[in-house]
């Protein structure tokens, strides 16, 4: 392939060339045993602490409130589960937005069959969470309310302090559970300030290696383990620890938070002009992400044209994007989260989500809407007569 | 004694004159499905034939396994040869239901006997008596039930003797390539893939035909068709797949022809390549996996303007059946779970709302005119691309 322009970085990105190196080089030499009594093992423990500060300092937390495990949902799974299971006086009323990754969502549906009251918060048309629904579903038997910060199809971004504000006001012993995974290393986070409980975050989003995410539990939270053994992570994670892995997320995340406000200029940049140059060259589309939504995500239906389709016309010419959210075209179903914000299912059926990161450029950006062009020109259904 | 096992041929051995031909067939394909698991030797002996290893570390269980794949057996048993001789079948007789019972909570048994060598002094039924009698003495823990037993060992006297316990039933049907070539038209659904083994089981060799849209289909669904393919290639050996570039061929359809039609006259261009790709590989017929009634394409009048597009035979075998009957086929032959994979194949893209279900020869070729159908066909066979797909 001559080119290729990744604009889908909401489902992986590519890693940094200096992460690949460094895991490389750990792989090759320091591939100890962090629970070795030996010098390798010391070694090798030695890095994965240093990650983990590494880590912790990204978003202003202790080390020790810092866990790593093999992704994402793995870290949310712990973060319900594991909460709920060290938690159970707390009541037994949970609630979720409704447009949760289905790494939340299915562990709330899982719950709801073992006996949990569980409520799914309403979006509004721009996927904002709707706070007078929140504000009448929370009560003294609430345990724990999950909400993500960046939505991963749509760029929205909730406000996660009016949110802790509110249920402070109802019930101080509910726990916050925030899914930063898409807005980790993209946005400054301070989860201790800004009142939550427990942050979920992922290594493969952000140029790291996949395989490696984190969960920050506040040390005033009481989390149990879901994965039971040789009690590594201080207990909450048993398993060998992923040493390059977690060595490779913490340089990108290294990385990622030194440019943090660049990036996010750089990337605000590329969707302007992305915007611009559409409506002076397309007609019959509609942005579904919201005006004030995160940089880094733009998804737009564009009407009378089969999402998938679009996907392997832009794909053929060497650019990568994805319907609604890569976990959910595989199954042949509308997104959960375009459904919650209330969109028709023909303007779903025509949602694409393009996703920048820092490695885009302006020139990349001229040549996916010219393409855009040709292909939603050929595509799109004509007869209506 | 010997570690064999037995392969019962099904309805070949009522062929006349021409049965040593089916046989010699059957046996190079029994070798060609034992390929790599170490040297066998393949006899045949009076309707029956013998896979010999030359090693005792031979892996029965997988040998088992890629027999009952291959047409032409009815079943086969693991068994033990041994010499004729009653004191010798008495004894490995205890030593085989040792290891029966080692695994299995067995409580009953009975045994059969076939005595296929005359010469041989006891009589099948003294055989069973006696042998039944010196098993009871061995096990206390059985009993004889002849009508419902937990497990029965059979005898079976001839040249040399054998003993076994386990009947495992394979597909039958008659041995692959004594039947000439067909081909089929795999789309990637549920249907054809079983149309194409429910005709290769009658001996014929396949090759396949997909449709390939991209890029309005995705590449998952050329890989699916690919793995369809693979797993049909462990019953039919290795399938020739020849992948024809369809976009514009259907975005030449969508244009010019009625939205209605446009199905009708598509399945008619894929039949009429599949003809074109069939005659130039030496193959005599079509396969598809219609079904009477089951979508608009498939009405009887449809199946008719289809089938005028083409003048060789087109064998549907599926024609009576319901879909769970074919479900049911698609489980045991184990392409049901790529089957129904979400990748969308050509069919769905461009599928019209509201399909005629009672079309017209002369109205579908009026609209057909508006093609150059013979440049579209010709220029989609030049562009194929052939694919040969090996078992796993």
């Amino acid at each position: 392939m001559t080119r290729e322009i990744y604009l889908d970085n909401s489902a992986t990105t590519k890693p940094f060339e200096e992460v690949t190196d460094y895991i490389s080089e750990i792989n090759r030499n320091c591939y100890g045993n962090p629970s070795s009594l030996h010098t390798k093992g010391i070694e090798a423990e030695k890095l994965v602490n240093k990650a983990r500060r590494i880590i912790a300092d990204s978003i202003g937390a202790e080390a020790k409130e810092i866990y790593f495990t093999s992704g994402g949902t793995e870290a949310n799974n712990l973060a319900v589960l594991g909460y709920l299971e060290a938690n159970i006086r707390k009541g037994k009323h949970i609630a979720a937005s409704a447009i949760e990754h289905p790494s939340v969502l299915e562990i709330y549906k899982h719950l709801a069959s073992k006996g949990y009251k569980v409520d799914y918060i309403k979006v509004d048309k721009s996927g904002i969470v709707d706070i007078e629904h929140l504000k009448s579903v929370i009560s003294n038997e609430t345990a724990l309310i999950s909400v993500m910060l960046v939505n991963n199809e749509t760029g929205s971004v909730q406000p996660i302090e009016t949110i802790v504000k509110l249920k402070n006001s109802i019930n101080r012993d509910t726990a916050i559970h925030v899914d930063a995974v898409q807005a980790y290393g993209k946005m400054n986070i301070n989860p201790a300030k800004s009142g939550i409980d427990i942050m979920t975050v992922s290594s493969h989003k952000i140029h790291g290696p996949k395989g490696v995410g984190a969960i920050y539990v506040d040390k005033g939270v009481k989390i149990k383990p879901i994965i039971f053994g040789g009690g590594q992570e201080s207990l909450l994670r048993s398993g060998t620890e992923n040493v390059p892995g977690i060595c490779g997320f913490s340089l990108a995340a290294e990385m990622m938070h030194s440019k943090i406000d660049l990036n996010i200029s750089r990337v605000a940049r590329l969707k302007k002009l992305f915007l611009e140059l559409l409506e002076s060259k397309l007609d019959d589309y509609c942005i579904i992400s919201p005006e004030n939504g995160f940089a880094y995500i733009l998804s737009i239906s564009f009407s009378g044209v089969k999402s998938e389709v679009l996907l392997h016309h832009l794909e053929e010419r060497g650019i990568f994007v994805s319907t609604g959210s890569a976990c959910s075209s595989r199954k042949n179903i509308h997104s959960h989260v375009l459904k919650a914000m209330g969109l028709k299912a023909s303007d779903i059926d025509g949602a694409v989500r393009f996703s920048f990161s820092s490695f885009n450029t302006e020139e990349e950006i001229e040549q996916t809407v010219e393409a855009l062009k040709e292909i939603v020109l050929k595509i799109r259904v004509k007869r209506l007569k | 004694m010997k570690k064999v096992i037995l392969v019962r041929c099904g309805e070949i051995i009522l062929k006349g004159l021409n049965r040593p031909v089916f046989e010699s067939v059957l046996v190079s394909n029994i070798k060609k499905a034992l390929y790599g698991l170490g040297k066998v030797d393949v006899l045949k002996s009076q309707s029956r034939i013998y896979v010999e290893p030359e090693s005792e570390q031979y892996d029965f269980e997988a040998a088992v396994k890629r027999l009952t794949k291959v047409f032409g057996i009815v079943s086969l048993s693991p068994v033990w040869k041994i010499d004729t001789n009653f004191e010798e079948i008495k004894k490995h007789s205890i030593l085989m239901i040792n290891d029966l019972l080692e695994n299995n909570n067995y409580k009953t048994f009975k045994v059969e006997t076939k005595r296929g060598n005359k010469r041989f002094p006891m009589e099948s039924p003294e055989i069973s008596r006696e042998l039944g009698e010196h098993i009871l003495n061995k096990f206390p823990s059985l009993t004889v039930d002849v009508n419902n037993p937990s497990f029965t060992l059979f005898v079976e006297v001839r040249e040399s003797s054998y003993i076994y316990s386990e009947i495992i039933a394979a597909h039958g049907g008659m041995p692959l390539g004594t039947n000439g070539k067909a081909t089929l038209l795999l789309s990637g659904g549920i249907d054809s893939p079983v149309a194409g083994w429910m005709i290769a089981k009658r001996g014929v060799e396949i090759e396949a035909v997909h449709f390939y849209s991209y890029p309005y289909t995705s590449e998952r669904a050329k890989e699916k068709v690919m793995e369809l393919a693979r797993i049909l290639a462990a019953y039919c050996g290795e399938i020739v797949l020849h992948i024809v570039p369809f976009t514009d061929i259907q975005l030449d359809i969508n244009e010019k022809c009625p939205q209605d039609e446009s199905t009708i006259i598509m399945r008619r261009i894929m039949m009429m390549i599949s003809e074109k790709i069939a005659k130039s590989r030496g193959s005599m017929a079509l396969i598809t996996g219609e079904s009477v009634g089951q979508v608009a394409s498939q009405t009887i009048q449809s199946l008719a303007v289809t089938n005028a597009a083409v003048s060789i035979p087109v064998f549907r075998p599926l024609i009576g059946m319901d879909k769970n009957e074919v479900i049911e086929i698609a489980r045991r032959i184990e392409t049901f779970e790529t089957s129904i994979l979400p990748y969308e194949d050509c069919c769905t893209v461009f599928v019209a709302k509201h399909p005629k279900t009672k079309p017209r020869l002369e109205h579908i070729l009026n609209s057909e005119s508006k093609l150059d159908v013979e440049r579209l066909a010709g220029e989609a066979v030049k562009n194929t691309e052939i694919i040969r797909i090996k078992p796993n």
